[in-house]
């Protein structure tokens, strides 16, 4: 249909002022840091002409829209900065360090959807059973978690008390190689080095990161299902379907669990919200070392170039992520493209 | 007249005038979680306001000869890496906890408010810059955001209740202009303007008061949220700093002693956030089921 | 066929059980077409999803006897039922868009129900389906099959409820009000269709309605309901003509008909004498010129009106006339100064109209003398503020009056539109329909308009209902020397209301002239469809025995 093509295009290039406020806002976080970001930069020891040497080398004595210019100059060439802490450019350490995060963040999405939906939809569908209250126990519960606390208690249990689990440092033990790298995900990548002990000893380390992440997950995407769920078994549709004799399998799944999905996936933007912010806390009570704990580590420091790169990738990120719902959306519901919506 | 009127007027006046306490009564009745919601949230209120006096010890006095000693009836939470007593700790933090969370939400809940009932109201122009502006807003991960703010700001208590409160206001300003936005040509409003009411006497009269109960709900959520958001904020080294207490601050420094078994350090304020999102969380369901009303007959 | 004894429902609520249907037996036979009528709360709807076995879980039901064809649907499993539903026994619905699965092709939601019947498989499920749709007189059925409902018509929906009802050949049909929300015009070909159908393949058929016309017109018996009993039944012409009930003769009465007066539409003892009208005077108090309406969409700019022009001489009544979509909503919202126009010209009492915009109008010395009624009584009063406080409001902001004499306005308002006092002090949702439609009448008349614009006031009422609130109309027209705008979908309540009629199609006006003039001898064709597409209820033979009080006016 050329009008769901049309609006899918539109999608994408409503993307665009998205970005580019992205940019915006954290230039404009750059530039609002307290006192004189060049006696900032320049350290304790400097003295006035280094000070000025920085300034100019930093273009803060341009104006506003020039210095903004110039930040965007930077950015398109992929240059986030020089951080103070490692030495390194800042896009250099985010890059390295992506593939953990995400690794981390993907693995308990999956997992909190993996338990989060079926078990919404089982709620809704018996009111009253044992799946409805142990979903409306989990979704109270599972929202007032604190990550970090999650996380503490279940390294307490698992590494202290039973001494199941590795400790709670970083991606691989340290009698461990890091597995050749192809994606920088462990778990693919020692499976495709077929080097099944590494794989385990990762999977391992990963297990109550993710397990915590997505502990905090689970509650808004199984709240959302079973509303969903609830709202469309109400409908009037559901009433003619089951009215025209369609097995209850065929009600609840090819019905409303299809027209209940829609809000769903909708909602699966929020839910990106929470997990990357929550990934931040997660990072650190693991030491996990994904982007996360790399900006906790540069603001102990006062890294600040190091801080706001990473604000400004987890954004785009975001930005990305979003924009994939809206693209999924559009190809799940007929009714995009149809009346200008 | 053929239509049904209420002949008993007397009997059938009592009944009506009671229904919302009636309908109050039944929600709390038929749901004791909520009650014990109301109960919880009073209880958090009180150690808020009376903390200082409650607590057994001096939360800022250390005792080298008692550091880490595990809970016990003297000091029933234990005692920290200083000898401090992480009973008394954990009831002073709640007053700032609290303090944050609610600072917060109030501004977010005025400006949101404000904002939102402007853009559903008017429409047009200004209701498709504020909706750039809270998308350019809401394309962070909020917490992240928060961070950066923070960060940017300075390093401070205020600045953590306002980047907590720049992060909400998106929530507030498109649930008030959802809310505003249907009730816009309602017939209700239609019937104010031909009475000859003013735009803002239909916004603030008619409009907004209907707008009031689904806020309330989101309120009381948000409180949980803005609690969380703040020891996280802290958790991470920003805002409250050591030595104050500070529910997110305690369990950070008490993470590095959790591999060693001393759990308590931890453990004690963890759970005090959690029963203060927990409350915040049911206080806002029951709300819900109050104010819904799908639940009503 | 069908053969249901005793049946009662009742619906466990946390005020104890209410009951639904208390006690009602019923009997359908193949080739019979059963009506059931009745107003809001009789319980009609009920009854049928009891048939079915499809009430919510609150619900219990117990029969005597509740039989199909032999088979007992009190002990049937619900996996017998579920092979009965569709295959035997169907249902068509309320509101055909929202029945269907919006995001579901049509095409496949017939084969849906044709493969669970073991009707088609795999491959024939689609040919048979759309051999479905053929039979409902589908055009373009192969094309339709891709359609979903959001792309096809209000019509055109429930033609594929139909077909998806018809599909597995079942042997006893049940409608539930299925042309309710359908405009007049589309009502008799989908009433049409589906009697042509259940001739055709000599179906047993329970048609549920509030309308007492379409059961007579499709109805072989017809059982009437209140309060969940079955007060009276019989062949409708009969039943019709010679009521025996009470309630049965205050409903048959209650449609409006052709020849009848505003009166007569109440029950006998309850008619007074028709108030006295004076004449209209000659100058006119408001006349609209070439009024023009445009949206802007993100499509081409639609004209919702175009070029309509009317006058209304003072003391008269105008009835504007029109199915969903015809502009006649949009002409008097900006009447009543709510909306402005993109075009034309007005003027009120001699002077322009549209001096001040819409938006400026509240402020107006003229606010006061334009006033309107509203189509939802429930919608138009604010939930969270009582009768009182709602009459209140234009009296405050448009009158100069201290706190005593505003209560005594307030209560003189109720006296005037029959509210008893002690209502004044509750919350809409604590009102009952035609309560909520006085107090919006009451808040409309506070301020004494010269100008009152009527928007649908009754559409939302059952007919008993209606029928008093139209004659509450007539009375405060005579008794406070009103000019009416009365916006109207029903030809019937036009004529009895009005002494002019503007008829509207898609924006424009069609015809306009003196009320008996246009329904007698209609000029357009669009007005003769509108006309003969109208249900014609039955009327009731006076019986000589009966004392009437009161004669014409």
């Amino acid at each position: 249909m050329p009008g769901r093509l049309r609006t899918a295009t539109l999608r994408v290039a409503q993307a665009v002022p998205v970005v580019i406020g992205v940019v915006v806002i954290s230039f404009v976080l750059t530039r609002a840091l307290p006192g004189d970001p060049a006696v900032y930069f320049a350290g304790p020891a400097a003295d006035d002409a280094s000070i000025a040497e920085i300034r100019s080398a930093l273009g803060l004595d341009r104006t506003l829209p020039e210095q903004f210019l110039i930040y965007a100059g930077d950015l398109l060439r992929g240059d986030l900065g020089q951080s103070l802490s490692t030495g390194q450019p800042v896009a250099e350490d985010l890059a390295r360090r992506l593939p953990a995060s995400l690794e981390l963040t993907g693995l308990a999405l999956l997992l909190a959807c993996g338990i989060a939906i079926p078990l919404g939809v089982l709620a809704a569908t018996r009111p009253g059973s044992f799946a409805d209250h142990a979903c409306r126990v989990m979704v109270t519960a599972g929202v007032s978690l604190p990550t970090f606390f999650t996380g503490i208690v279940l390294v307490y249990v698992f590494y202290y008390l039973l001494g199941v689990a590795p400790s709670p440092l970083g991606r691989l033990d340290f009698a461990f190689i890091e597995p050749e790298q192809v994606t920088g995900f462990y778990l693919i990548d020692a499976a495709i080095a077929g080097d099944g002990e590494t794989w385990m000893a990762s999977a391992a380390q990963l297990v109550l990161p993710a397990v915590t992440l997505a502990l905090f997950t689970l509650a808004p995407i199984a709240r959302m299902t079973r509303g969903a769920m609830l709202a469309a078994l109400g409908a009037d549709f559901i009433r003619t379907a089951r009215a025209s004799g369609l097995r209850p399998k065929t009600v609840i799944y090819t019905y409303a669990f299809r027209n209940a999905l829609l809000p769903v996936v909708t909602t699966l933007g929020m839910v990106f919200s929470f997990v990357l912010g929550a990934n931040v806390l997660v990072e650190k009570v693991f030491a996990w070392p994904g982007i996360g704990s790399y900006a906790v580590e540069a603001l102990v420091v006062s890294d600040y170039a190091a801080v706001q790169g990473f604000v400004l990738v987890m954004a785009l990120l975001f930005v990305a992520l979003n924009l994939a719902i809206d693209l999924l959306y559009t190809v799940i519901d007929p009714r995009v493209g149809f009346d200008g919506v | 007249m053929s239509e049904p009127v209420a002949t008993p007027a007397s009997a059938n006046a009592v009944q009506v005038d009671d229904t919302w306490l009636h309908h109050v009564s039944h929600v709390l009745r038929s749901n004791p979680v909520t009650l014990l919601a109301f109960v919880l949230f009073a209880g958090i209120v009180v150690i808020a306001l009376f903390g200082p006096w409650i607590a057994p010890f001096d939360p800022m006095e250390s005792n080298a000869a008692r550091a880490l000693e595990p809970p016990s009836l003297r000091h029933l939470f234990g005692t920290d890496n200083l000898g401090r007593d992480v009973f008394s700790r954990v009831i002073v933090a709640t007053r700032l906890d609290l303090t944050i969370s609610v600072a917060a939400v109030a501004l977010s809940f005025v400006v949101g408010s404000i904002l939102g009932s402007l853009a559903g109201y008017y429409g047009g122009w200004l209701d498709a810059a504020l909706n750039r502006v809270l998308d350019m807003v809401m394309a962070f991960p909020l917490f992240v955001l928060a961070m950066g703010i923070v960060a940017a700001l300075g390093n401070t208590v205020e600045n953590i209740v306002y980047a907590t409160a720049i992060i909400n206001v998106p929530f507030y300003a498109r649930l008030v202009r959802a809310e505003v936005n249907i009730r816009r040509d309602a017939g209700f409003v239609r019937a104010a303007r031909l009475s000859g009411a003013s735009d803002t006497a239909v916004l603030s009269l008619h409009i907004f008061p209907n707008a009031l109960p689904p806020l309330m709900v989101q309120v009381s959520l948000n409180l949980g949220w803005a609690i969380l958001n703040a020891a996280g904020l802290s958790f991470i080294g920003l805002g409250v700093r050591p030595p104050t207490p500070e529910w997110g601050i305690m369990v950070a420094e008490g993470a590095n002693f959790i591999v060693s078994g001393e759990w308590w350090l931890a453990i004690f304020p963890g759970l005090s956030l959690m029963l203060a999102v927990f409350t915040f969380n049911l206080l806002g369901d029951g709300l819900r089921d109050i104010v819904d009303p799908r639940t009503r007959t | 066929m069908l053969d249901v004894r005793n049946l009662e429902v009742s619906f466990a609520t946390r005020r104890g059980n209410v009951a639904a249907v208390r006690g009602i037996d019923l009997h359908v036979d193949a080739g019979e077409t059963l009506g059931i009528v009745g107003e809001s709360g009789s319980g009609k709807s009920v009854t049928s999803y009891a048939v079915m076995r499809l009430l919510d879980p609150a619900a219990t039901l117990s029969a005597t006897r509740l039989n199909y064809g032999g088979i007992d649907l009190l002990r049937a499993s619900e996996r017998d039922m579920r092979d009965l539903r569709g295959r035997e026994i169907s249902m068509i619905f309320q509101n055909p868009r929202a029945a269907l699965n919006p995001i579901r092709t049509v095409g496949q939601q017939i084969s849906d129900v044709l493969r669970q019947h073991v009707r088609a498989g795999r491959s024939d499920a689609r040919s048979k389906a759309i051999a479905a749709m053929e039979a409902v007189e589908i055009r373009d059925s192969a094309q339709r099959f891709r359609a979903y409902p959001f792309e096809l018509s209000g019509g055109m929906c429930q033609r594929i409820v139909i077909a998806l009802a018809l599909a597995c050949d079942p042997r006893l049909l049940i409608a539930d009000e299925p042309t309710t929300g359908l405009d007049i015009t589309t009502q008799k070909t989908v009433m049409d269709l589906i009697a042509k159908v259940i001739r055709q393949r000599n179906m047993g058929a329970v048609l549920i309605t509030h309308d007492l016309g379409l059961a007579a017109e499709y109805c072989d018996r017809v059982m009437v309901m209140k309060d969940g009993r079955v007060v009276e039944q019989g062949v409708p012409d009969k039943l019709f003509q010679h009521p025996v009930d009470a309630y049965t003769r205050k409903l048959v009465d209650a449609n409006p008909r052709a020849g009848t007066t505003v009166r007569e539409l109440l029950p006998n003892e309850s008619r007074s004498p028709m108030p006295c009208m004076k004449g209209a005077s000659q100058d006119s108090l408001i006349s609209v010129d070439r009024l023009g309406k445009i949206f802007a969409t993100a499509g081409a700019p639609v004209h919702a009106v175009r070029e309509v022009s009317f006058s209304i001489s003072r003391g008269g009544s105008l009835g504007l006339v029109g199915e969903s979509g015809s502009g006649k909503s949009t002409v008097s919202s900006i009447i009543a100064r709510l909306a402005d126009a993109s075009s034309g010209t007005a003027s009120f009492a001699g002077a322009d109209l549209f001096d001040v915009p819409a938006h400026r109008f509240a402020r107006d010395p003229r606010r006061a003398r334009i006033q309107m009624v509203f189509q939802d009584a429930t919608d138009s009063l604010n939930p969270r503020h009582t009768a009182r406080q709602s009459l209140l409001e234009p009296i405050k902001r448009l009158s100069s009056s201290g706190a005593k004499e505003r209560e005594a306005r307030v209560r003189e308002l109720a006296d005037l539109v029959g509210l008893p006092h002690v209502l004044l002090s509750r919350f809409p949702h604590q009102l009952s329909g035609g309560q909520k439609a006085r107090v919006g009448i009451a808040r409309a008349i506070a301020v004494e308009p010269d100008l009152l614009i009527l928007d649908e006031p009754t559409a939302a009422l059952d007919v008993s209902i209606q029928a008093v609130i139209l004659n509450l109309l007539v009375d405060l027209r005579a008794r406070l020397s009103m000019t009416y705008l009365f916006v109207s979908h029903d030809l019937q309540v036009v004529r009895m209301l009005c002494d002019d009629v503007v008829v509207m199609k898609a924006g424009a006006v069609v015809e306009q002239g003196p009320v008996s003039e246009v329904l007698h001898t209609p000029a357009h064709d669009y007005t003769k469809s509108l006309i003969a597409a109208a249900p014609k209820p039955p009327a009731r033979v006076e019986s000589l025995g009966a004392t009437r009080i009161s004669s014409h006016a």
